[in-house]
């Protein structure tokens, strides 16, 4: 079971490298700025009406925000199956 | 090795690949880009399926605590596969929802709860998506998407196929299948004088193509999470898969 996790987590670094390598001059910029860019050409006269409360005043800052978030999950994830294999462990050691 | 040391190494890979993506932009609509009747419209659309979810977690908790813990895996998984920005073949990056392995597990109700969670999450410290879009993101990746998963893993179960096959699909599917609602959402929104149908498609030509590697990446992460599930934690599956009305564990 090990041994396939670890293929299918290699499989999808791949998948996440590659295209780094096939569009070398790419920007890689995101998806949702593209749609925003084709809002702007099918309706140019379009205002957003509404903007965000708050923003992160920089790059540095959304990395936290977003570094924040990952480690809260993944903080999560590893507390759960520590658990749950610990709880295991004791019962067998209790056998 | 033993299998800690494998776990732990897994854990490390994934840590390290969310030091690896870099955090660019991302893709639900954006704050305001949305006409307040449209955005009024996907909010009145979504709220009954928030309801049902409260509901239908209630429920489930109520009769059963110790799945607290499994429905807290399922949001930390959405958090995590949703801050991972991958760069994708078409030169631009998106995220994966992390929302099949909820849809899977607890159903599409519930999962709604953790949709919300998440896309509140990034609209409000991240300027990620957006309070007045929320409607909608929370109808394509909170209701459309995990429906959408719970379906094709319900079809493919009864269908006997494997476990795994099953569980890729409802999750890469699921994934694709939000972005595809993102586009029509757009595209009635923003109609061309053509039709709203090509507009539509203009939306989804930025989105699809993009999204297609990362819902791939995101079937499989799903599949790696429910292995290590029911490797260590069969118990709670069972009794979810119980409850329900599943006749077998996942």
């Amino acid at each position: 079971m090990m041994k396939r996790n670890l293929l299918l987590i290699a499989l999808v670094i791949i998948i996440s490298i590659i295209p780094l390598f096939i569009n070398i001059d790419a920007e890689f910029g995101g998806a949702d700025v593209e749609a925003k860019e084709l809002i702007m050409v099918l309706h140019p006269e379009y205002e957003p009406w509404f903007n965000s409360i708050w923003k992160p005043p920089s790059g540095e800052i959304e990395s936290l925000v977003f570094a924040l978030q990952a480690a809260i999950g993944t903080g999560f994830i590893g507390y759960f199956f520590g658990y749950y294999i610990g709880k295991r462990s004791t019962r067998v050691t209790e056998k | 090795m033993n299998k800690r040391t494998l776990l732990r190494t897994t854990f490390c890979i994934l840590l390290g690949m969310i030091l690896i993506s870099k955090p660019v932009y991302a893709m639900h609509i954006m704050e305001g880009f949305l006409s307040p009747l449209w955005s009024g419209i996907w909010f009145v659309a979504s709220i009954p399926f928030l309801f049902f979810g409260v509901k239908s977690i209630k429920k489930i908790t109520a009769d059963n605590p110790n799945l607290k813990m499994v429905l807290g895996l399922c949001g930390a998984f959405a958090f995590v596969l949703s801050s991972l920005k991958l760069p994708s073949i078409t030169g631009s990056s998106s995220h994966p929802t992390g929302v099949g392995l909820g849809a899977i597990l607890f159903g599409p109700a519930a999962t709604s709860i953790i949709a919300l969670v998440v896309l509140l999450f990034q609209a409000v410290l991240l300027a990620h998506g957006g309070i007045s879009t929320l409607g909608a993101n929370m109808f394509s990746m909170g209701i459309a998407g995990p429906f959408a998963s719970y379906f094709i893993y319900k079809g493919l179960d009864k269908a006997n196929a494997p476990k795994s096959v099953s569980v890729f699909c409802a999750a890469a599917f699921g994934n694709l299948l939000t972005y595809v609602v993102t586009s029509l959402q757009l595209g009635l929104a923003f109609p061309v004088e053509s039709g709203i149908m090509e507009s539509v498609l203009k939306f989804l030509s930025i989105f699809a193509v993009t999204q297609i590697p990362l819902a791939i990446s995101e079937g499989l992460l799903t599949v790696v999470i429910l292995n290590l599930l029911s490797a260590y934690n069969k118990e709670d599956l069972k009794e979810l898969a119980l409850i329900r009305g599943g006749n077998e564990s996942i």
